[in-house]
């Protein structure tokens, strides 16, 4: 998220990457039933970036502009050297967040880290109850979390709590509040399901109904009233309930930079679902090469590219058409308008989505949870009745 | 919150305000967000970086900016806005 308000110079028409995202492994303990990754990460996990390559990311985009740095994964403990790639992002420069679940951090490490200047670290937190918790993540991590959230806390970083909200946590909403307030977190995103990679497979059994969207929502901003500045609460709305899309990333390579696990570098998380593209290799490729001169980065800049409706629509800057990957995962087409928009041809495929949250045979089918396992099946081709009303899923 | 001229803030915990080369800026960081400044909102924080009081703040940009009208009240109301977007604090 970037801010721009007032006292602040916006350049729309800088294209330098303020943010860089290093997910710097597929490889992750937890196996959450809404995780952004690809559905097909197994086919990823082999031939991960070294200690050294990442360092020359780090430093290629830092000249480039970025100065966000997210290390996330997977989950990015599991790798040995996060504390040898913090140290050196925090020497030039970067404001470094850690993303995690809380699984392979301990007291050495936490510590190591703040030496080492990480900024801040992001933690998953899922539910009040250990149930929800262990359910959704597929393991029994609910203990652990509360765990590391003290640690953070004691140890003086800003504590950011991050909260999926799907239909098995959203009505516990104000305990969950409560819990980040007791916690003593200084911000709490709770943002609610957004249906790519693992999420979109397990969009009937996670999609929440109107009215407990509505009902969050409310319970949110009277206790934003109440808190006031001590917690900074972000609610992410989710796209399906409205008539516009979001601006995706804020825009296709404005602000954000992806870099892979195997270096691919990527303009969103869920890119590699749009079809024709190739992306770049940070091992072959510069990133300021990339970033500028790539085709895939340059493919949706702007709004050139744009289709009606989205071509002659007197919106078609606030929102550059929403997002290219749920254009292409719902209707099949990237370069169409969001299909959340109420002027898209394809708005009936969402509002299905939003009849089915009122069929409990189809709530009732089991979850596939993000394991190597099911990554696996789904990309030997063997859920295909599953994914049947999405492309370009295997 | 009144502004006194012998107030002295500083940048608030968990927020880095720097100089960005690539942006030709200073800018703000803070956890999932970064406000590009503009030369003016720069300047001013950047004194407040430096420890100075309101006084000494305005005694250094009317100094360096001899031309501008009304700059006294400019830096007042820069801190006003940066007090509420919590990226400072009031040290005395
Ligand atoms: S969402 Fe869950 S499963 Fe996916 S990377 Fe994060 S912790 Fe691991
Ligand atoms: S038609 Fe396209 S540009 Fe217009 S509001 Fe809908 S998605 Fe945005």
């Amino acid at each position: 998220m970037v801010e721009k308000n007032n006292g602040v110079s916006s350049n729309t028409t800088a294209t330098q990457p303020l943010w860089l995202l290093a997910e710097i492994t597929y490889q992750c303990p937890l196996q959450c039933a809404f995780c952004y990754n690809p559905t097909d990460f197994d086919k990823h996990t082999q031939n991960e970036l070294d200690t050294e390559s990442w360092i020359k990311v780090l430093r290629q985009a830092r000249d480039l502009g970025a100065a966000q740095l997210g290390i996330s994964g997977g989950e990015p403990l599991l790798r040995k050297d996060i504390e040898e790639i913090v140290i050196e992002a925090s020497s030039l420069g970067y404001y470094s967040n850690l993303i995690t679940s809380g699984a392979g951090m301990n007291e050495k490490r936490i510590d190591a880290l703040k030496d080492g200047g990480l900024d801040h670290i992001q933690l998953s937190m899922h539910d009040i109850t250990e149930e929800i918790n262990n359910f959704i993540t597929n393991t029994k991590t609910f203990k652990l979390k509360q765990k590391i959230a003290a640690m953070i806390k004691d140890r003086g970083y800003p504590m950011v709590l991050n909260v999926v909200l799907h239909r098995y946590n959203i009505d516990h909403i104000k305990e969950i509040l409560e819990m980040a307030e007791g916690l003593g977190a200084d911000y709490i995103e709770l943002a609610n399901t957004q249906y790519y990679g693992w999420s979109l497979v397990n969009r009937d059994q996670l999609m929440p109904k109107k009215e407990q969207v509505l009902h969050a929502e409310k319970v949110t901003n009277e206790f934003r009233e109440r808190i006031g500045n001590k917690m900074k609460i972000f609610f992410v709305v989710p796209d399906y309930y409205d008539d516009r899309p979001k601006k995706c990333m804020n825009g296709w390579g404005e602000v954000f930079m992806i870099v892979t696990a195997n270096g691919d570098v990527l303009p969103c998380h869920s890119a590699r679902v749009i079809p024709n593209l190739e992306f770049p290799n940070v091992r072959n490729t510069d990133v300021k090469q990339i970033w500028y001169d790539s085709p895939a980065f340059n493919k949706f800049r702007g709004t050139d590219w744009m289709k009606e409706p989205c071509r002659s629509c007197s919106e078609k800057e606030n929102d550059l058409g929403g997002c290219r990957c749920q254009a292409m995962l719902l209707a099949g087409d990237a370069e169409s308008a969001d299909p959340v928009c109420s002027k898209s041809p394809n708005r009936h495929l969402i509002d299905q989505a939003i009849k089915d949250t009122e069929n409990p045979g189809l709530e009732a089918k089991p979850i596939m949870f993000r394991s190597n396992k099911n990554s696996k099946k789904i990309s030997e081709g063997e859920e295909k009745e599953r994914l049947a009303k999405f492309h370009a899923l295997p | 919150m009144t502004i006194k001229p012998e107030d002295i803030y500083k940048i608030a915990p968990h927020h880095r305000f720097q100089w960005e080369k690539a942006q030709d800026c200073y800018v703000i960081l803070f956890p999932e967000g970064m406000v590009k400044l503009n030369g003016g909102a720069g300047e001013v924080l950047n004194l407040v970086n430096d420890n100075l009081s309101v006084e000494k703040i305005t005694e250094a940009l009317t100094k360096k900016f001899p031309d501008a009208d009304g700059i006294d009240k400019d830096i007042i109301g820069m801190i006003e806005m940066a007090l509420e977007k919590a990226w400072i604090e009031k040290t005395n």
